[in-house]
């Protein structure tokens, strides 16, 4: 029931941002529009772990989650402003530098939210793509455009995964 | 003096995409175009974006711009991921220059 409430109030939110500056009429379409997609997603964002139990955090936890987002968000930017210098140097250069290869890394996330945040934050930072997650095992299939010699084992870890991992166990775990 | 630093964010952006489509081109197979285009293609496009928002402040126009540059952030890394993902499942090979390939050798079994 929380659930269905936060999201109805997101999704009202979400709409009056589309129809800046709302009025009474567009208020009153965006309460249809947002009853409307509560009842599509409830299902989606309703579940909130996969073990089943339920733990609400209290106000000081979430003031923590909040605070930990903020520096993922800063860190995100940062991390994503250097995969795009890397990429473009990449491109130009005469000789396309590139040594490309699929490994797998561990992740300790468990939660979807988190593991979703994980997954996209390894697309969008230097030089990796993620093309599959084994939830069930906890591993991650990443696409790195450039290995560094030697040292490719089968659980190898990668640096930016585990700066990510720290953060993002803060805020979903 | 907004103006201009907008302009400036939506050459930026400009420039970001170029590269983008410049690596689309190439680059040798499926995986490598998916990582410039899906980086690339993600910050340019937002930096358009911002850059129109400085522009013109909290208007209609720059709201729905910051909206935009929020769902380009949650969407587009997950298409990519479904594309490579994909593109693995129906078998296509990846370039010559590959290391290693941990992958396939998983969704052999």
């Amino acid at each position: 029931m929380i659930n269905a409430v936060s999201l109805f109030i997101l999704w009202l939110f979400v709409w009056s941002l589309l129809n800046w500056v709302p009025d009474t009429k567009q208020l009153i379409m965006g309460v249809f529009v947002a009853f409307f997609m509560t009842f599509m997603t409830v299902d989606t964002f309703g579940v909130a772990s996969p073990s089943g139990k339920v733990k609400r955090a209290g106000f000081f936890g979430i003031v923590k989650k909040v605070f930990w987002f903020v520096c993922y968000t800063i860190v995100f930017i940062w991390e994503c402003i250097k995969a795009n210098i890397d990429v473009a140097w990449r491109v130009v250069h005469p000789t396309l530098p590139i040594r490309p290869g699929t490994i797998r890394v561990k992740t300790g996330l468990k939660s979807d939210a988190g593991l979703t945040f994980l997954a996209n934050s390894i697309t969008l930072t230097p030089g990796t793509t993620s093309v599959d997650v084994d939830k069930f095992k906890g591993y991650g299939y990443i696409h790195v455009l450039f290995l560094k010699d030697g040292a490719v084992s089968s659980d190898m870890r990668l640096p930016v995964v585990d700066k990510f991992e720290r953060i993002l166990k803060r805020i979903f775990d | 003096m907004n103006e201009n630093i907008g302009i400036i964010l939506m050459v930026i952006g400009l420039v970001f995409d170029f590269f983008g489509c410049l690596g689309l081109i190439r680059f040798p197979d499926v995986y490598t175009r998916l990582q410039a285009s899906a980086k690339c293609v993600t910050l340019g496009t937002c930096g358009i974006l911002f850059g129109l928002f400085v522009c013109t402040g909290f208007t209609a126009t720059g709201i729905k711009a910051l909206l935009c540059i929020a769902f380009i952030f949650l969407t587009a890394p997950v298409s990519a991921h479904a594309l490579a993902r994909g593109a693995y499942r129906s078998g296509v090979k990846p370039c010559e220059g590959t290391i290693v390939d941990q992958y396939s050798e998983t969704i052999k079994k």
